[in-house]
């Protein structure tokens, strides 16, 4: 039987950090973006965690909701105000479920940052093409956040975003409010349409024809459904894009966030580790395969 | 975090043998913690008192095998917002499925002196093939563990937490040897749904089946690995026809051994 | 080299005992050899040994008195370091929130008495997975520090041992604190014990011991080559990260996935499978909860579950591709080492007893 054993003696060894242990967060504000999707503004409540917190867009943490548990979320709000942390949350399962049944004021557990941010320091003087598809593209909202508030510092914004169906669009106010800021546009596509649609119909990759790509001078960051991307990726490398100049956020189920727990695995990477944004050349062999 | 209201529960009981409500009864120290948070409404087992409908959380034990039962469990789905079936009967049709493949007049005229006063179906089904079924609950009898855990879960509001591996994933938890391979007891451990704490195991008995298939079952190919240990056709029946003798993987299974 | 006689081995148990470790090892016990706590030396499976194959393993008796005399059962130590459920933390609610409480002790003072070569090197790899990153187990590293560990080199092979293979037995060659041979000849029976640590040498001189022989010793390196002549099974490891890189997709990958009953036994027997799972546990009431660890399988559907898509590994195929490709593939790459050492018990325990050693060799020749 694999029953505890007594400890014997009373050697003691330096205690080391539980990772698994999250600091508490005060919801400080929750903002609605759509139906089942809201934004909770976090706080730490310990200072120290607060001042010494850093972090990149693109890289997420762990939230906990009391008795239910954890879910990686990305961070969307600027890293250079890492005292007030925004993350978007859609209602999916359990946990995403039970945070929203919190409100302002309530407390979560949050502990990270984790994984790998988008190539914003790379993108410099470079033009940067969004490809986003489906309900949850909240981790590229950091990018337009963090390139708009630094508009100046990149060429053209160019935000590609595909959907299902009209009523699929969330942030519709926001795209067009991002389709006035100077040098940026806005391509928005459903695969099917409806009396209202005012913008295109058909699949993503569609929209890579009614924009200019200067190859030598882009990089494209995308996020979304694994097909979406793998059939944009194709379509980008075929106008003469090089891959590694494709960025892409990967999704996996995620237990410990800090590569322990084996969930997480992507071929030879752990999404918790090497992404969740990938760098497509170094994941080539295996973003074609399915059931990675 | 404001208070949860409180959850009106019902017990409903249809085709059993009342073992899944008696571990509810059972469960009472605990259920004593959630007092001031559930009402239960309706348990015959308990309590005589009956409140009206409708129900926020329904517990259904036992199978559909008259025609009033067929219209009562349509009653109960339209009162409760959220429907749990508790144990095999209620989730594959129990034991009382065996006549699922026989004639039942030929049963019923074996088993009752005066068989003219019985008045059922000639099947036994699971509440699921008459309404739709929210959340349903292995076991034979179910666990108390696990039923703890379902009625947590619908109090706090997520799902609940009862994992459809195999078996054998709570058996090497456990440290337990297995007994398939360390002694050739055929045991359908791989191919059943988790839930019982790997009991009989433990008691170097061989997996009974009691909570019926796990989420992707390949009995095929346990069949014919029993097969390599001797066990007969006849027998690889007799396994996978007990308490969840209708549900489909483990009736397909028999069914193929079936000459 | 040094020689401790048959009759002075509970002297060691006992001397270990004495320092304030528990012993534990190999006992008999539900038809097998598994590993548990021992009262003393007597508690060993003595004169016992076993015979494994593809899903099947039976006990028998030995003509002998050898206490270690067989090959690595069901259990793993792992069991040890990374059980099998662990308390991570816990939690209260309170007016504000809620009250995270840690309740960490130490380690116990453990002795695993007669560990094998390659469960040294699963606990190696199982080191760089849970202490070689940048955040530690912390149980596991805290249990590491404390054990004393007294391996034995095989003395015999079982019916699907493969270390030679994968270099990782059967003498140890690294990672204990005492090596043993264990040497039955004719009426005498001893050991040749191989000093690993500083701590191994201070336990030897409260031991009655001597220096072995010439011929003593040789005796011993005999035992060890006898048992790497006789292993029961074979991996060609040439290229084998290539050979499974390139053969992500393979009709084999179907075939195995017909008779695989995702059951999870490979994963949990494994000694170097470290993946987990994280829970709350909580109270009716909602007020207390507990986050638990437990051992996880990528087999099962949950693993790779994800809310919008569901299981990413939903077929068997993907799964049983998963586990094998990762233990002699991509751990390479994660880890810098294979994530298999051959110790066979993914085969033994495998309830309809697929080989990986069977699925590489298929692989191999219809590629080449």
């Amino acid at each position: 039987m694999n029953g505890p054993l007594s400890p014997v003696g009373v050697q003691h060894v330096e205690p080391r950090q539980n990772p698994y242990v999250p600091h508490l967060a005060e919801i400080v504000e929750k903002r609605w973006e759509a139906p089942r999707i809201f934004t909770y503004r976090l706080r730490f409540r310990d200072e120290a965690r607060r001042r010494a917190f850093r972090f990149f867009p693109g890289q997420f943490n762990m939230i906990y909701a009391f008795g239910v548990g954890e879910v990686p979320i990305s961070i969307v709000s600027d890293p250079e105000d890492a005292d007030l942390l925004d993350h978007t949350i859609r209602v999916a399962g359990d946990v995403t479920g039970a945070l929203d049944r919190l409100d302002a004021g309530d407390v979560v557990g949050l502990r990270g940052p984790y994984g790998s941010g988008w190539p914003l320091e790379e993108a410099r003087g470079k033009d940067v093409i969004l490809v986003t598809g489906g309900l949850g593209c909240a981790p590229v909202v950091s990018v337009i956040n963090y390139v708009v508030k630094r508009r100046e510092s990149y060429g053209a914004l160019k935000i590609l975003h595909g959907i299902k169906t009209p009523k699929d669009l969330l942030y519709r106010e926001r795209f067009q409010a991002w389709g006035r800021i100077p040098n940026t546009e806005v391509h928005l596509t459903s695969d099917q349409g409806d009396g209202q649609w005012r913008y295109h119909i058909g699949v993503v990759t569609n929209l890579f024809r009614r924009i200019t790509i200067d190859t030598r001078n882009s990089l494209v960051m995308m996020c979304g459904p694994e097909t979406m991307m793998r059939f944009s990726v194709r379509d980008l490398m075929t106008q003469g894009l090089s891959a590694d100049r494709i960025y892409l956020s990967l999704e996996r189920n995620m237990k410990c966030a800090v590569v322990l727990c084996g969930h997480c695995q992507y071929g030879p990477t752990f999404v918790c580790r090497e992404g969740p944004v990938y760098r497509y050349d170094r994941i080539q062999p295996w973003f074609d395969v399915k059931e990675i | 975090m404001a208070p949860a209201p409180k959850l009106k529960l019902a017990v409903w009981k249809f085709a059993s043998c009342d073992g899944c409500q008696l571990t509810l009864l059972n469960c009472e120290d605990e259920l004593l913690a959630i007092a001031d948070r559930v009402d239960i409404a309706e348990f015959r087992e308990a309590s005589r008192a009956v409140a009206q409908g409708p129900y926020d959380l329904s517990l259904v034990e036992g199978s559909i095998t008259t025609v009033r039962d067929a219209s009562r469990i349509l009653e109960i789905r339209r009162a409760s917002k959220t429907l749990v079936t508790i144990g095999a009967c209620a989730t594959a049709g129990g034991i009382q499925a065996l006549r699922n493949f026989k004639d039942v007049n030929d049963f019923i005229s074996l088993v009752y002196a005066s068989p003219q006063y019985i008045d059922t179906l000639a099947t036994s089904t699971a509440i699921a093939a008459h309404v739709r079924v929210d959340f349903e609950l292995r076991g034979c009898p179910i666990d108390a563990r696990q039923l703890i855990e379902v009625i947590g879960a619908y109090v706090h509001g997520h799902r609940p937490r009862t994992p459809s591996h195999s078996v054998c994933i709570e058996c090497k938890q456990r440290g337990t040897v297995c007994v398939m391979v360390a002694r050739g007891t055929p045991c359908l451990g791989p191919v059943t749904h988790t839930g019982c704490g790997a009991l009989c195991p433990t008691y170097h008995r061989g997996c009974y089946g009691c909570f019926g298939p796990m989420e992707t079952p390949n009995t095929g190919s346990l069949s014919e690995w029993w097969g390599h240990l001797g066990v007969r056709e006849e027998d690889v029946v007799r396994a996978f026809r007990t308490f969840n003798a209708d549900a489909e993987a483990f009736r397909r299974e028999a069914q193929a051994h079936e000459h | 080299m040094q020689i401790i006689e048959r009759s002075a081995f509970p002297v060691l148990c006992e001397a270990l005992q004495r320092r304030g470790y528990e012993l534990v090892g190999p006992t008999l016990r539900d038809g097998a050899i598994v590993y548990d706590r021992l009262a003393s030396a007597a508690d060993l499976p003595i004169g016992w040994t076993d015979e494994q194959q593809g899903g099947a393993y039976r006990l028998k008796q030995r003509p002998d008195g050898a206490l270690f005399g067989y090959a690595v059962g069901p259990h793993s130590w792992k069991k040890y370091f990374l059980p099998s459920e662990q308390a991570l933390w816990r939690a209260e609610r309170e007016e504000n929130g809620f009250r995270i409480i840690e309740d960490r002790r130490d380690a116990p003072k453990l002795v695993l008495i007669g560990v094998r070569s390659c469960e040294l090197h699963a606990m190696a790899i199982q080191d760089k997975v849970l202490m070689g990153g940048a955040c530690v187990d912390p149980w596991y590293a805290s249990q590491r520090e404390r054990v004393f560990i007294v391996a034995v080199n095989c003395g015999q092979a079982g019916g699907t041992c493969f270390c030679v293979s994968m270099h990782t037995g059967p003498k140890a060659t690294s990672g204990y604190d005492l090596a043993l041979t264990e040497v039955l000849e004719g009426d005498r029976h001893y050991f040749v014990v191989d000093v690993g640590t500083e701590a191994g040498e201070a336990l030897l001189l409260d031991i009655p011991h001597r220096e072995a022989r010439d011929e003593e010793a040789k005796t011993a390196e005999e035992v060890v080559t006898q048992t790497a002549k006789t292993m029961g099974r074979t991996m060609d490891t040439t290229s084998i990260k290539e050979l499974l890189y390139a053969n992500v997709e393979h009709p084999r990958w179907e075939r195995v996935a017909a008779r695989c009953l995702a059951c999870g036994n490979c994963t949990m027997v494994c000694p170097t499978c470290y993946c987990t799972t994280v829970e709350d546990v909580t109270d009716l009431a909602g007020e207390q909860t507990e986050r638990r660890r437990t051992w996880d399988s990528c087999f099962t559907m949950d693993f790779s579950h994800l809310h919008g898509v569901g299981s990413v590994r939903s077929s068997t195929k993907g799964r049983y591709r998963q586990w094998m490709t990762h233990k002699l593939a991509t751990w390479f790459d994660q880890f810098g080492t294979s994530g298999c050492v051959g110790c066979g018990r993914c085969i033994t325990w495998c309830p309809v007893a697929i080989d990986i050693t069977e699925e590489v060799r298929a692989i191999r020749e219809a590629t080449s």
